[in-house]
């Protein structure tokens, strides 16, 4: 549902969805390679600011967006489970990269490599990509804002009911 | 009435006994902003005051040495550019000097000299990055945009040689994937021109910052015992003012033919090896870099890029050890060839490793957040530290 699509008045869903996807705080958890991608789309060049989603909180507990970048291993996986279920809901997660979306580069020999990350939490959007460049992480924020905006949030169980679009 | 009088607390004499304290267990990491990775540090505190750090590695152990038993010589090579993501070119550099000696491959001189200068960029970038995240942790964000925004520079010319912008996959065995041509070598002159007077920018900016200086010197000292106990290599060991760098004394590639110096630590603002001594170094170090690429880039011979190498690489029986000096240290590849397709072994020594090692040593006794410091000065990438 867009601007200019009928005259409904502005709802409570509208508001906040609307203030949930333009002030996004991603979690600051880099994990190999993706991560410095993940910080270059921080800096100077590309500026993540400008989309509303570039305020990188330390502490899981003040974030809304976890941005799985990197190789998931085994012993790391519990842990981004328990970083996970401490953000506060509405929470929502970008994997970036192949080895979190399926192992990537270790999917055949990696016997210490989780093969994919959704299988410890629920992942909305994946980003391709041996490392993705900036501009998909951007589009993938992007794609996750979009996402937000058609969400039921003041209605239902918080983060999970999604209004069909 | 009797009263009890030997329990009573009185201020000086039986405070020790009736207060009792306790050390701190405190968990760092593995999500933690300035451990630069998945690494975890199990720290005792008493008080503010560390009392032991110790290192947990293994998160990101990505099965590397495993995994090249089993693929085949040339497809060994983009698993050895993640293993120091920071430096991907000097770590592929180093596989594919450790396979050209075993089969007894030589390298084209053009391939030599695109491969020192692409790799003596990498090093820029390398430090560049170092640089920012340094600033990061002891607060100072600009450090991080300055850093990152002339690191972006460099990776554009990466990306126009190699099409990709953080693992390259371009050093090649007995040579480099792709040539370069003209348009690249003016692209990395006019970024040279650009970087010269940038460096002493950054060094005003936090180098001799009196914030940056406090926290960073006398702060994390090594002394040279320690470093030949840990067999630390690299920034580390020339931080503590030791003149060890490969390039200089044990020469490979072409890296005889250039002249440059070895910046040392000197104790200039502290105690020799200290954290600020680090910093200087890799400071210094990027000027000798650049140094090193003028001399080599109006020079650059004609003729091939690459050596003929058959598609499937099969080395006769036997073992080669290859030793590179990467921004962090010395990075060495032993393999061992049983004559088949396939590595029997690829073993892979680490500078990271050693250089986390010795946090604990350094940790003794300082503050928290000196803690900090220190883990920033010994600029480890978890991915090699746990391959």
């Amino acid at each position: 549902m867009g601007p200019g699509d009928n005259v409904v008045m502005t709802t409570m869903d509208d508001v906040l969805n609307w203030g949930r996807s333009n002030s996004l705080w991603p979690l600051t958890f880099g994990l190999a390679c993706c991560a410095i991608e993940m910080m270059a789309t921080g800096a100077a060049d590309y500026d993540l600011e400008r989309f509303g989603c570039g305020v990188f909180r330390a502490t899981p507990r003040q974030a809304d967006l976890m941005i799985v970048a990197g190789t998931v291993t085994l012993k790391m996986a519990s842990r981004i489970r328990m970083l996970y279920e401490q953000m506060p809901d509405p929470k929502w997660v970008i994997s970036m990269g192949s080895c979190s979306n399926k192992g990537g580069p270790y999917w055949q020999e990696g016997y210490h490599v989780l093969k994919g990350v959704d299988r410890v939490i629920p992942v909305d959007i994946y980003v391709p990509g041996c490392p993705p460049r900036p501009e998909t992480l951007i589009e993938a924020i992007m794609m996750l804002q979009k996402k937000i905006k058609v969400q039921e949030a003041a209605l239902g169980p918080i983060g999970f009911a999604r209004k069909q679009a | 009435m009797q009263t009890d009088t030997t329990h009573a607390l009185t201020p000086s004499d039986n405070l020790k006994e009736t207060l009792r304290t306790d050390d701190l267990l405190l968990n760092m990491g593995p999500q933690h902003p300035s451990t630069h990775g998945v690494l975890r540090v199990v720290v005792t505190t008493d008080g503010e005051i560390v009392k032991e750090a110790h290192p947990e590695i293994g998160y990101l152990h990505r099965c590397f040495e495993k995994h090249s038993e089993n693929v085949d010589y040339i497809a060994v090579l983009p698993y050895v550019d993640r293993l120091d993501y920071l430096a991907s070119m000097n770590n592929s550099m180093g596989y594919a000097i450790a396979i050209e000696s075993l089969q007894g491959i030589e390298v084209p001189r053009r391939a030599e000299y695109i491969r020192v200068i692409i790799s003596e960029l990498q090093r820029i970038a390398s430090h560049l990055m170092s640089y920012g995240t340094y600033g990061l942790d002891m607060g100072a964000f600009t450090a991080f945009m300055y850093g990152f925004r002339d690191r972006e520079m460099i990776l554009d010319i990466f990306e126009s040689i190699s099409g990709a912008r953080l693992l390259y996959n371009y050093m090649w065995i007995g040579g480099t994937y792709r040539d370069i041509t003209p348009e690249i070598v003016q692209k990395i002159k006019d970024f040279l021109v650009y970087f010269k007077p940038k460096v002493e920018e950054y060094n005003n900016l936090v180098t001799y910052n009196k914030i940056f200086l406090e926290r960073t010197r006398n702060i994390g000292v090594i002394d040279l015992k320690t470093c030949h106990t840990y067999g630390l290599t690299g920034v580390m060991l020339r931080g503590a003012g030791l003149k060890w760098d490969l390039r200089k004394d044990h020469p490979y590639s072409i890296y005889k033919e250039v002249e440059f110096e070895v910046p040392v630590g000197t104790g200039q603002m502290g105690t020799l090896g200290d954290c600020w001594d680090r910093h200087i170094v890799r400071m210094k170090e990027m000027l000798q870099s650049v140094r090193i690429i003028e001399q080599l880039l109006d020079g650059i011979p004609e003729g091939p890029h690459r050596a003929k190498v058959g598609k499937v690489i099969k080395p006769p029986i036997g073992e080669a050890y290859s030793r590179t000096e990467c921004p962090r240290g010395e990075l060495g590849f032993y393999i061992i060839s049983d004559g088949s397709g396939k590595p029997y072994r690829v073993r892979c020594k680490s500078p990271c490793f050693m250089n986390i090692s010795t946090l604990n040593e350094l940790s003794q006794g300082v503050m928290v957040a000196d803690l900090i410091a220190t883990i920033g000065s010994l600029d480890i990438v978890l991915g090699e530290v746990d391959r």
